[in-house]
């Protein structure tokens, strides 16, 4: 049962100064044009405006950091026998407590799209698990959508709770504050702040407002199998990925990118084995020891991509999609390439998927050109050429299989080294 | 640890082995007393002194950095030292802006036979190491957040007219390059509009309908230049305003692209935006409805209501001082050259005038303050045209390894500074790895140090002429420019 509480700016204030001392507060701060989640202490606390900005990364270093020290190693040498080494092994698993302040719904949900490849399955990442143990999540409901926004695309709403421990929400003269999860009702009920019963009906009208003011919702259908049958479109891919800076800042910003690469730093023998974020954006992702790299061209991993957030993860999991709309690649890409539009024009001009078919090896598709729709804002799509389609009906969701992908429970990608 | 520790400073010296790594042995051999601060590492040549060894050294923590090797004509391979020295006093010239101090960097001659030259050298610089003392910590500084020369009251004046209003020859130049795709170019980069009114994308055009979408204005920000190496050996064309142009040009003085693949469409450029300029007028996240440019006013239409930024206001920075609006090279010219202004007294953009009145010690204080937010993601890199090494970026490597892959300002700031050297010289100012900074940090100043000094020195512009050669990759056997610097 959610409980609902009233508090007003002064007060919301206090209380997160009064969780800065036993916790890490991680809130919105502004760095140049920028906003970051950061560790804030109580004095800085101070600025709500800033406080209630959505921030520019997403917050998943949270519960993945950038890097992080998986194993600190420091060996001497036995001065008796200089080929026999003394090794000290450190593994730092664990976190402090945390409260994370002011992500919007789409960002908590991110939380829940990481956790299915890092705790279930038969592997469990101590790491992320520590970390996520420690996090209580209070999201703030969006005002409104952002024109880049697509929650409602994949799921989410700019007042869904999913994922999140408290949800607050702004409304005249203060913030409606509901708990969701049994971890925020425990910290809402230490706060002392008054119910927030009879402001219900407000916080709800703020969520309809930002509802409405969405673009319009996706009309696409059968994503996950329709993409996958995109597989063998070479010509697709290239067309749709022509100026594509392969950069990868798409998938550092995004709250659902989960890959990472490990790597020795330091020295052999006094180092620290790290785990960092990756991308498959980057020709390093698949470089082999051998020297072979299966994606060398950045279609195949813009590709790999798109496939990932919405073919290989649903299929995994249960139709969910591993894309939370927060449209941070979109606003944040140097070449404003749209992940929407990549999605519909794959959907749309799609062979039909033939989800069941045999893998036979699937004949090569008519490199059909896909006609790429002059603006965005225009409706004209590929849909509307069905001669995309001949000859491609058989390129099945069998397909994709043919470059190695993750499968269920594991993690999407682990200890590859990079060269 | 050393019995001298903390009276000994961390000096990294890199002496060639022909001159004078053997002076510093004769030296030993003359048992002439000398401090121990140095610890030395050999070369084959002070030519194979790359700059990042210095920069890496001095970014991790070095007191000071000596490289020596043979006199000028002395080399043993005849002409590393005379590459040496320009990259070495470039160098030299670019330390400051990161707010490291020059003097802990020092490069000399000294050869086999000069045991006595070697120890004034050693003792002199190791005194002048010892008068600055231990080198500031990057942990100590202050990091600083803002970016005040970007602040709207702070904008440099432009120093022509800027506008955006509708290009009138734009009919023509989609007709031109139809003629072109006609007459068997397999495509031609342009822009065309993107996911709302404010945002344009590349686009490479292969049939007329993709033609009629073409859009010039002061929304077509990226330099397509980045995309012709791919298309390296196909005949294609690719549409630019001025700065582009010398992205093209340097591309094609490094012999990277061929010109008889590419065919050069330009136009008079009356400047462009920086896309943040216009978003911070509008509420945050607002839906773009609709873009009006006339003159010099950008009307958007957001949320049903109207804003209106003036390119004066909104341009990038580049453009305030840009002298060549109009193509530098070109094969089909559309419309009218717009006046190329004369360049500015204080040719300085708004970052350097910012950095150059701060402090060392401030500059190491901004420099952290900002690379805490970088990402990592490279984008800077991938949209610089002159990044040739694409898949291949040392920075990259694990062996050997420049970076580490820890989230910590040194690497991350230690990138941007092998980006700057990488690109000193060659870089033609368009700004890029700026622009696509998704964090909004100031790269482009690094650049920028190199580029002014460049200038000074040589006075050379990158991408200028097809026949130019960056000077970092020539040498002169008397630098009028460059002056010994005496260190006995
Ligand atoms: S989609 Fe954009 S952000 Fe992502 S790799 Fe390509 S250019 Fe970079
Ligand atoms: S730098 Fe010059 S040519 Fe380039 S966009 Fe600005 S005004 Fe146009
Ligand atoms: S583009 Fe910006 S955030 Fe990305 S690596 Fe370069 S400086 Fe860092
Ligand atoms: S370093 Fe920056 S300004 Fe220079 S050419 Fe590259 S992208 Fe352009």
């Amino acid at each position: 049962m959610s409980t609902f509480y009233f508090a007003a700016p002064d007060a919301l204030l206090g209380w997160l100064k009064k969780l800065a001392a036993d916790y890490r507060v991680l809130a919105p701060r502004r760095e140049g044009r920028s906003v970051m989640f950061r560790p804030r202490t109580a004095d800085e606390l101070t600025d709500m405006d800033e406080l209630l900005r959505r921030a520019t990364a997403s917050p998943k270093g949270a519960v993945i950091p950038h890097s992080e020290t998986l194993v600190r190693f420091s060996s001497t040498k036995d001065a008796e026998n200089p080929a026999r080494l003394d090794t000290t092994l450190d593994a730092p698993c664990g976190d402090v407590p945390t409260v994370l302040f002011g992500c919007r719904p789409c960002d908590a949900r991110g939380f829940v799209v990481l956790d299915r490849p890092y705790l279930e399955g038969r592997f469990k990442d101590p790491y992320y698990a520590a970390r996520r143990e420690a996090l209580v999540i209070i999201a703030q409901a969006c005002p409104t959508a952002f024109s880049t926004c697509f929650c409602h695309w994949v799921g989410g709403s700019p007042a869904g709770r999913e994922g999140s421990d408290i949800l607050f929400t702004a409304v005249d003269g203060g913030f409606v504050l509901e708990s969701v999860t049994e971890k925020g009702a425990k910290l809402l009920e230490a706060a002392g702040f008054a119910s927030g019963e009879d402001r219900r009906n407000e916080a709800e009208a703020a969520h309809r407002k930002a509802e409405a003011s969405l673009g319009a919702p996706s009309t696409l259908e059968n994503i996950p199998a329709r993409v996958a049958a995109r597989f063998r479109d070479e010509a697709f891919w290239i067309k749709e990925t022509e100026k594509c800076l392969s950069c990868g800042a798409c998938t550092y910003l995004c709250p659902t990118c989960q890959c990472f690469t490990i790597t020795d730093e330091g020295s052999q023998l006094d180092g620290r084995r790290i785990r960092s974020w990756d991308t498959c954006m980057s020709p390093l992702f698949t470089l082999e020891t051998s020297g072979h790299n299966p994606r060398t061209e950045k279609f195949k991993r813009m590709r790999n991509r798109i496939s990932h957030k919405f073919s290989y993860y649903p299929q995994s999991y249960d139709g969910e999609y591993s894309c939370v709309g927060c449209g941070r690649c979109v606003v944040s890409c140097p070449i404003s390439l749209d992940i929407r539009q990549v999605v519909k024009h794959a959907v749309e001009g799609a062979p039909e998927a033939v989800a069941e078919a045999a893998p036979v090896p699937a004949p090569k598709p008519a490199p059909a050109r896909v006609k790429a729709s002059s603006a965005a804002s225009e409706p004209a799509s590929p849909a509307g050429e069905p001669k995309a389609a001949p000859g491609a009906e058989a390129a099945p969701k069998a397909s994709a299989k043919s470059e190695a992908r993750p499968r269920t429970g594991g993690k999407s990608k682990s200890g590859k080294k990079s060269r | 640890m050393s019995v001298l520790s903390g009276k000994e400073l961390r000096i990294v010296g890199f002496l060639c082995n022909w001159c004078s790594y053997g002076g510093a042995d004769t030296a030993g051999t003359a048992r002439a007393a000398q401090p121990t601060d140095l610890r030395i590492i050999r070369v084959p040549c002070s030519g194979r002194v790359n700059p990042l060894f210095v920069l890496k050294a001095l970014m991790n923590g070095a007191d000071g950095v000596l490289v020596s090797g043979c006199h000028p004509r002395d080399c043993h391979y005849s002409a590393g030292n005379f590459y040496a020295r320009r990259r070495l006093e470039i160098l030299k010239e670019f330390l400051p802006i990161v707010g490291i101090d020059p003097a802990r960097f020092e490069y000399t001659w000294v050869s086999a036979s000069e045991g006595q030259r070697w120890k004034e050298v050693v003792t002199s610089f190791t005194e002048r190491i010892h008068r600055l003392g231990p080198a500031p910590k990057w942990a100590d500084v202050t990091p600083r957040y803002d970016m005040p020369f970007s602040a709207p009251e702070n904008r440099l004046e432009p120093i022509r007219p800027l506008g955006c209003g509708a290009n009138p020859s734009l009919p023509e130049l989609r007709e031109s390059i139809k003629k072109a795709l006609a007459e068997g170019l397999e495509g031609v980069l342009g822009w065309k509009a993107g996911f709302d009114p404010l945002h344009v994308e590349p686009v490479f055009m292969q049939t007329p309908e993709e033609v009629d979408h073409l859009v010039w204005g002061p929304f077509n920000v990226h330099n397509l230049a980045n995309f012709l190496p791919q298309y390296k050996g196909r005949r294609i064309g690719v549409v630019v305003k001025g700065c582009d142009s010398k992205g093209v040009i340097e591309l094609l003085a490094e012999k990277l692209i061929d010109k008889d693949d590419v065919t050069i469409f330009g136009m008079g450029c009356n400047g462009t935006v920086d896309l943040n300029r216009v978003l911070e007028k509008l509420p945050e996240g607002a839906s773009v409805e609709d873009v009006k440019c006339s003159g010099n006013t950008i009307r958007v239409t957001a949320g049903g209501q109207e804003y209106t930024v003036s390119m004066q206001d909104a341009a990038q920075d580049k453009c305030r001082q840009c002298t060549n609006p109009n193509a530098v090279l070109s094969d089909v010219f559309v419309g009218p050259r717009v006046t190329e202004p004369m360049p500015p007294a204080d040719g300085r953009s708004g970052a350097l005038r910012f950095l150059d009145e701060l402090s060392l010690e401030e500059r190491m204080g901004f420099w952290k303050g900002q690379m805490e937010r970088c990402i990592s993601c490279h984008a800077c890199r991938s949209a610089c045209p002159m990044c040739v090494c694409r898949d291949h970026c040392v920075s990259d490597a694990r062996d050997p390894a420049w970076l580490t892959r820890e989230d910590d300002v040194v690497q991350k700031l230690f990138f941007q500074l092998i980006h700057a050297q990488h690109l000193a010289g060659r870089c033609t100012g368009c700004g890029e790895c700026q622009r696509a900074c998704p964090m909004g940090i100031p790269v482009f100043a690094l650049k920028q140090q190199f580029g002014r000094k460049i200038k000074q020195i040589f006075g050379y512009g990158a991408g200028m002429d097809v026949n130019g050669v960056p000077p970092l990759l020539a040498y002169q056997v008397e630098e009028p420019n460059i002056k010994e610097h005496e260190l006995s």
